[in-house]
């Protein structure tokens, strides 16, 4: 047995460090504060570091989604397409008040491209409550849970494309040019989703009320943007401000983007004189406006709270 | 006889890190006069109706639901490379407070931690994804900690062999849900052991293990010490702390009773004692 008669203190510094305070110890031997924020710059590269992590976990979450139903990833198909007949039967049929050209294609594109905004929105709110788990267990940089969120909507929405071509054909369109232009929308679209679920992140991270609330919220901004009739002929005759309001809308913009690369003809006054759609000036512009500032705003904010995810 | 070997073998190695103790040595976990207030929602009684919900958000009071419990008063303790230290302590004692906060996960009231890199905590309660395979497990798990694609591909056949999950059939294609919480415990164990840290927390971790689960996960402890880490175990079970950890710190209400040699710490609070 050892002696108690002689106490030694194993915490205490020896050799040439004895007497040093604990303060100014860590800075001799460089530690640094625990968990705390990374800089931009330095977090920027921890992300970019778990690029493989970020795409496995949603590959993976992507397989998982399904595994209890018997239909399986059938549904990632099926799902949108249930919703685009549900709309069409109410306002293709029931309510019949639309004079847009080409409504089906109109109105599937509008559905499908909704639904990719909706659902990143509604993941990125749980992107944090709902793995605890892993935050609680691992360290990785927290922007990779509301990125890989996006990711997965991403590879269902590129799923959706296949179907949306489909329609489209369907529909009576035919390639043409113009369907590149989807690249470069669907690009800057995943941008401004990705902004959009790391503002969400962090918000519902902290107050879970906000995920009560959000289908209300995300439905009024679903019949405000068009996405089953076209909002134009119905803010005409309103103030000014409402119709530069419902131009800038984002949802309407992306919408319109993918619309006018899909089916150009419904913007064109030669082939529909009576009921042709404006195409919102500057579309492109606002596109890149949006994308840029959801992008850097969402991002800062979630960095802002970074150590806070996962506490308490 | 075996038993008394291993004895004496501890008495050498206490008497070893208080012999290092006088030299200078290299610290990686600085905690300085620690105090962790928690912040509990929802602990008093009853009232958690519309009404008085409301009634909240019109006074703009905070809500009465809010209890502090003050679980860490003022701890300080510097840990050096290579050590290994057990913590002990009574149920709600502030153990597992200690090595939350220690890896980042709780804010500090007053005082500071400083650690060299980042900790990587161990707890019998962290879950992966109980809906994806303990496959899927070790290669997301792997990439979380910042491995490369190829140094997982590298190590996954150890890892899972570690774990022993494959011992009774393939029940790595199983999906996690299905695992006992003992086998659960040791894939997690065996994910985090893969990569070297710096600064290792295990808690509890290790008792839900087999027996010949526990033999391998304090030999890997052993080796992650040698690659220069430093590990904090808190345990419950006071042989594995004498089995692994040289040094001990004594935790109760909160507050540090005793921190030393493992043999003469445990001794005391097996006996009841107080310095």
């Amino acid at each position: 047995m050892s002696t108690v008669s002689e106490p030694i203190n194993l915490s205490l510094p020896g050799g040439v460090d004895t007497g040093l305070s604990q303060k100014q110890l860590a800075e001799k031997y460089g530690l640094t504060v625990s968990g705390k924020r990374p800089g931009l710059f330095a977090y920027t590269k921890q992300l970019w570091g778990r690029r493989h992590f970020i795409v496995a976990f949603a590959t993976a979450r992507l397989v998982a989604q399904y595994t209890t139903a018997k239909m399986g990833q059938l549904w990632q198909v099926v799902t949108p397409l249930l919703n685009c007949a549900v709309f069409y039967l109410v306002f293709g049929l029931i309510l019949k008040g639309n004079s847009v050209p080409k409504y089906i294609a109109w109105l599937c594109i509008g559905v499908f491209i909704f639904q990719f905004i909706q659902s990143a929105i509604q993941s990125g709110t749980r992107a944090i409550s709902d793995n605890l788990g892993l935050i609680r267990a691992l360290h990785f940089p927290r922007a990779c849970m509301p990125v890989a969120f996006t990711v997965i909507q991403l590879q269902q929405l590129l799923i959706s494309m296949v179907v949306l071509v489909v329609i489209v054909l369907a529909n009576g369109l035919y390639p043409a040019l113009t369907w590149l232009e989807l690249i470069p929308a669907l690009a800057l679209l995943c941008f401004f989703n990705t902004g959009l679920a790391l503002i969400m992140a962090r918000i519902g991270s902290k107050t879970s009320d906000i995920s009560q609330l959000m289908p209300f919220v995300l439905r009024t901004w679903m019949y405000l943007s068009g996405v089953m009739y076209s909002i134009q002929d119905r803010v005409q005759n309103w103030p000014g401000i409402v119709q530069k309001l419902a131009d800038v809308n984002p949802a309407s913009v992306y919408m319109d983007l993918i619309r006018h690369a899909m089916a150009p003809s419904i913007y064109s006054k030669a082939d529909y004189p009576d009921n042709y759609q404006h195409l919102t000036p500057h579309v492109w512009a606002l596109a890149v406006g949006w994308a840029v500032v959801a992008f850097a705003v969402g991002y800062v904010f979630f960095w802002k709270s970074e150590e806070e995810y996962g506490r308490g | 006889m075996a038993d008394t070997t291993m004895i004496t073998d501890r008495d050498e190695r206490d008497a070893r890190a208080v012999a290092q103790a006088k030299e200078t040595r290299v610290p990686t976990v600085v905690v300085d006069d620690v105090h962790i207030i928690y912040k509990v929602h929802g602990a008093s009684a009853g009232k958690g109706s519309a009404t008085s919900a409301l009634s909240r958000l019109i006074s703009r009071k905070r809500s009465p639901a809010i209890t502090e419990v003050h679980a860490v008063r003022g701890i300080s303790f510097t840990a050096y490379k290579g050590e290994a230290v057990g913590l002990i302590g009574s149920n709600g004692s502030g153990k597992s407070t200690m090595l939350s906060a220690i890896a980042g996960l709780l804010p500090t009231a007053k005082g500071a931690i400083y650690t060299n890199g980042q900790p990587s905590l161990l707890g019998v309660n962290a879950a992966l994804m109980d809906d994806l395979t303990g496959e899927r497990n070790v290669v997301l798990g792997c990439l979380a900690m910042g491995m490369s694609p190829a140094q997982v591909k590298e190590r996954y056949q150890d890892i899972v062999d570690f774990s022993g999950i494959n011992e009774k059939g393939q029940f790595i294609n199983l999906p996690m849900r299905t695992y006992s919480s003992g086998m659960a415990a040791r894939l997690r164990f065996s994910i985090a052991a893969a990569k070297t840290h710096d600064v290792l927390l295990i808690d509890e971790a290790l008792s839900t293990g087999d027996q010949a689960f526990q033999r391998r996960s304090e030999d890997r402890i052993r080796e992650l010490r040698k690659e220069a880490g430093t590990v904090f175990l808190v345990s419950h079970n006071n042989n594995a702390i004498r089995d692994t950890c040289e040094r001990t710190i004594w935790i109760e209400t909160g507050k540090l009773i005793m921190d030393g040699p493992t043999d003469e710490v445990v001794g005391m609070y097996e006996r009841g004692e107080r310095p």
